[in-house]
Parts: C-alpha cells; sequence; structure tokens
C-alpha cells in the first residue's frame, strides 16, 4: 500500500492514490502522475470548478435486482478539483460516457469563440486544442455561434484577443491571489459573459499589470499574448506537436511559460 | 474450371473545394505513391483531379474542401450530398468555416467597399451574374448539409487523409491518434 502521509488513499479507475488531508481529487491524481482532463484547474490558484472537464464520477455502486441481473448505479459527478479526497473512495474518470461529456464540453467552447487555430499563437501550445486531439475531437457537432468580439491592443507588451476567451478566470485569479493587481474580471450573465480589464477606459493599456505578471502567463488559450513572441517555435516542435496533453500530467498542468 | 471471383467494384470518389484554397487537395496528393493503392480500391468521379464536372448518381463517398461563402457553394454541396452516400468535411474550413469566416464578424456590404472603392471613383462592386452572390456569412458545411465524417486539420497531413481514407475504406470508424489530429 502506497499510501499518503495520513495513511490514507482513494481508487482512481481501480489505480490506489495515495493523499494528504486537504488534498482534492485532481491534486492528488496529479501528484501520483495520473492525469485527469482539466483546463480551469491551476495549481497555484483557488479551484474554480468552472470548465466542469476534471468531471468525475464517484462511488458508482453495481446492485443485483431480484430477478439476478445486475445493474450499475452511477455515482454521483463533482469537478475533481472542488472535491476533497476522502480515504477508500471509489473515483472514475476514463470511462466513455466522462469521455463522451468532456468532449462535447470541448466542442461547446470551441463554437462558443472563434477559434481559428491556423491564425491562433497559442496554436501548439493551447490546451484546449491539446485537450481537443487527446480526446479525439473530430467535429464541432454544434452550430458556430460566430460571437463578434473585440481585440485590445492597448499595451505596449500584452495583446488581448478576446475571441479566443473561455471564461476560466485563470488570469482573474493570478491577478488577484499572485499578482495583487485585480486586473481582471469577468462581467455580464449568460451568454454576455465576458472579460474586462479594471481600468476607467476599460482597456488593458491603462491598468498596471506587467508582461512578468502571473496573470500574463496563465492563459490556457490565445487570449492574453506576449507582443513580438507570436510563432516563435517551429510547426512540428511545440508542445502538443512533441507529446498529447495527457503524456505527462504534472509537467503539462499549467506553468509558467518562458517569457 | 474456377468459379468466376466477383470483382468488387471500386468506390467512387468525388472531391470538390469550396471556399477554400485547395490546400487541403494538395495536401491529399502528399499520399504520393500511396494514390496508386488508393486507385486500387476507388475510382474518382468528380473531382480536380479528373476535371469532371458533376458527380454521377452513384458517388459512395464525397470529401470537400472549405466552407461554404457563396450561392454556388451552397449548390455544389447540395449535389454533393444528393449523390454521395457519405459526406466528409475535410479541413479546418469545412469545419469551421476557418480563415474565411473571420470575415463573419463584419458587414459584408463594409468588406466589398473596401476592397473595390477606387480613389475618386467610388465604388464599384463586380456584379457579373456569372459571378456568384456572396452570403452575409461563410458558414461551416454541417450548418447547411449532413455531413457524416470530419478530418481536421489545415491542410490535414497527407498522412492523416491516407489513415482516414484507409480506415473508412476498411468499414473502420476512422480515427487519429497523436501526431495526426491537428486543426492547424
Amino acid at each position: 500500500m502506497s499510501n499518503g502521509q495520513d495513511g490514507k488513499s482513494f481508487f482512481l479507475d481501480d489505480e490506489e492514490i495515495p493523499f494528504e488531508d486537504g488534498q482534492t481529487i485532481i491534486q492528488a491524481a496529479l501528484s501520483a502522475g495520473k492525469y485527469i482532463p482539466h483546463l480551469c484547474y491551476h495549481p497555484e490558484f483557488k479551484p474554480h470548478g468552472s470548465c466542469k472537464l476534471c468531471t468525475v464520477r464517484i462511488d458508482s455502486r453495481t446492485i443485483t435486482t431480484e430477478d439476478g441481473q445486475t445493474v450499475k448505479i452511477p455515482g454521483r459527478a463533482a469537478a475533481s478539483c472542488t472535491t476533497p479526497a476522502q480515504d477508500g473512495q471509489h473515483v472514475e474518470s476514463e470511462t466513455p460516457e466522462l469521455l463522451d461529456l468532456r468532449r462535447t464540453l470541448v466542442q461547446m467552447l470551441l463554437v462558443e469563440g472563434n477559434h481559428y487555430c491556423p491564425s491562433c499563437e497559442k496554436s501548439g501550445k493551447c490546451m484546449l486544442q491539446g485537450l481537443g486531439y487527446d480526446l479525439g475531437v473530430m467535429s464541432p457537432h454544434f452550430p458556430q455561434y460566430f460571437s463578434k468580439r473585440e481585440v485590445d491592443a492597448s499595451h505596449p507588451d500584452i495583446l488581448l484577443d478576446f475571441n479566443r476567451c473561455i471564461l476560466c478566470e485563470l488570469c482573474v485569479r493570478a491577478s488577484a491571489e499572485v499578482d495583487k493587481k485585480n486586473v481582471f474580471s469577468l462581467s455580464g450573465r449568460g451568454n454576455t459573459k465576458h472579460l474586462i480589464c479594471n481600468s476607467e477606459s476599460g482597456l488593458l493599456g491603462d491598468t498596471n499589470i506587467a508582461a512578468t505578471d502571473k496573470a500574463a502567463n496563465v492563459c490556457p488559450v490565445g487570449v492574453i499574448l506576449h507582443k513580438r513572441h507570436g510563432f516563435e517555435v517551429p510547426y512540428g516542435q511545440r508542445r502538443f506537436d512533441r507529446a498529447p496533453i495527457s503524456d505527462n500530467p504534472v509537467q503539462y498542468a499549467p506553468v509558467k511559460e518562458q517569457v | 474450371m474456377n468459379a468466376a471471383t466477383p470483382v468488387r467494384r471500386k468506390l467512387k470518389v468525388a472531391t470538390t473545394s469550396l471556399a477554400g484554397c485547395f490546400g487541403c487537395h494538395m495536401s491529399f496528393l502528399d499520399i504520393d505513391e500511396r494514390i496508386l493503392d488508393l486507385v486500387e480500391l476507388v475510382e474518382f468521379d468528380r473531382s480536380p483531379i479528373t476535371d469532371i464536372k458533376h458527380c454521377s448518381p452513384d458517388c459512395d463517398i464525397g470529401v470537400i474542401e472549405g466552407g461554404v461563402c457563396n450561392a454556388e457553394n451552397v449548390h455544389v454541396l447540395h449535389e454533393f450530398r444528393k449523390n454521395c452516400k457519405i459526406l466528409i468535411a475535410m479541413g479546418a474550413c469545412a469545419i469551421n468555416g476557418g480563415l474565411p469566416a473571420q470575415r463573419n464578424s463584419l458587414d459584408i456590404r463594409d468588406i466589398l467597399a473596401a476592397v473595390y472603392a477606387q480613389p475618386g471613383r467610388g465604388v464599384h462592386v463586380p456584379n457579373d451574374p456569372e459571378i456568384p452572390l456572396l452570403l452575409n456569412e461563410v458558414h461551416p458545411l454541417h450548418e447547411v448539409v449532413k455531413i457524416d465524417y470530419f478530418l481536421p486539420g489545415c491542410p490535414p497531413s497527407g498522412d492523416a487523409i491516407w489513415t482516414f481514407l484507409t480506415d473508412l475504406l476498411a468499414g473502420r470508424t476512422p480515427t487519429l491518434g497523436h501526431g495526426l489530429i491537428h486543426y492547424d
């Protein structure tokens, strides 16, 4: 038994995962080298639980009915980034049902924004794209939303392309929790929800964000881009050209990028 | 005497490029000499490769590059859907409109005015009846007709196209693993 410090463990897809009190399911899984797909989770910030990519099923049961048939009762679905790990718990992640749901989530994100990978500087290291590849998302399935969004090039070092925002709030949390600057926030509700900048003009150039800030380096997609650094890595050598996103869960958890 | 072995009919494949750049067709030719293996299994019907102008009514597979940006694209797409048992959307433009769809956030009149404005001579938008009318938005194929399979990439690599087609011809659901599935 490879239990954690407290001698506690749970089962992820029948594999025993040790954990320490206070760890969430995804924290314990990533520490053990087990990948659970995620977009809005970041090891350094408070969990947000909004993208639902990391949804798992907890404690499914198999029962035998009176006529002798075996029936599986699905366990409750929960975001593994906000659910504390518990001793002896049985967690399912790589099931056909959950993989299908994750594909649908990625498809919905892809049609909601304007994600044109061929012209995006983030292509090849975009987490949404990497997840699409890894989950085998071949089609958008849904009609394109073709939302009309702006670009903010007012900052000397940083470009904002709102067309690709997935509302994960990683930049919001990085700016508030790490940089202590509160540069970003989400505004509006439902399909009018969008990312805004904390300045009177609403422009990024009028905020106090710097290119070295955490908030400027956590965007999992191609919204917050560093000017003069586009397409630096050639096609074929980019992060997800080299290895799929699930290949090295710790390495491919969102990390500060080299600027 | 040997009983005559039944000869398997070659599958008919039609291809076309709508609002695309022919990059996917060029990539298709990147299967190189494997095209000789392919023509053992298929015959090309309407396609830029054969220059046949219309689909035979009994096509098995239609491969379409590019999205739908004008009235002619809509007609061609309907012709493919009517005559092909299986339709494949090949490449980023066919799948989500691709780069041409980036005009969707702009008013078509403004675009035409900006492109055809001549200094001092006003705006002369070409209006020859032979020129297909532009749609106000570029659409992916699946928003116009039922699409059976999607092959992403800009373009999909020759290897991806080869894997996809050979899977399909062998009766398998095509799957592209790491390195073959690309959105760019």
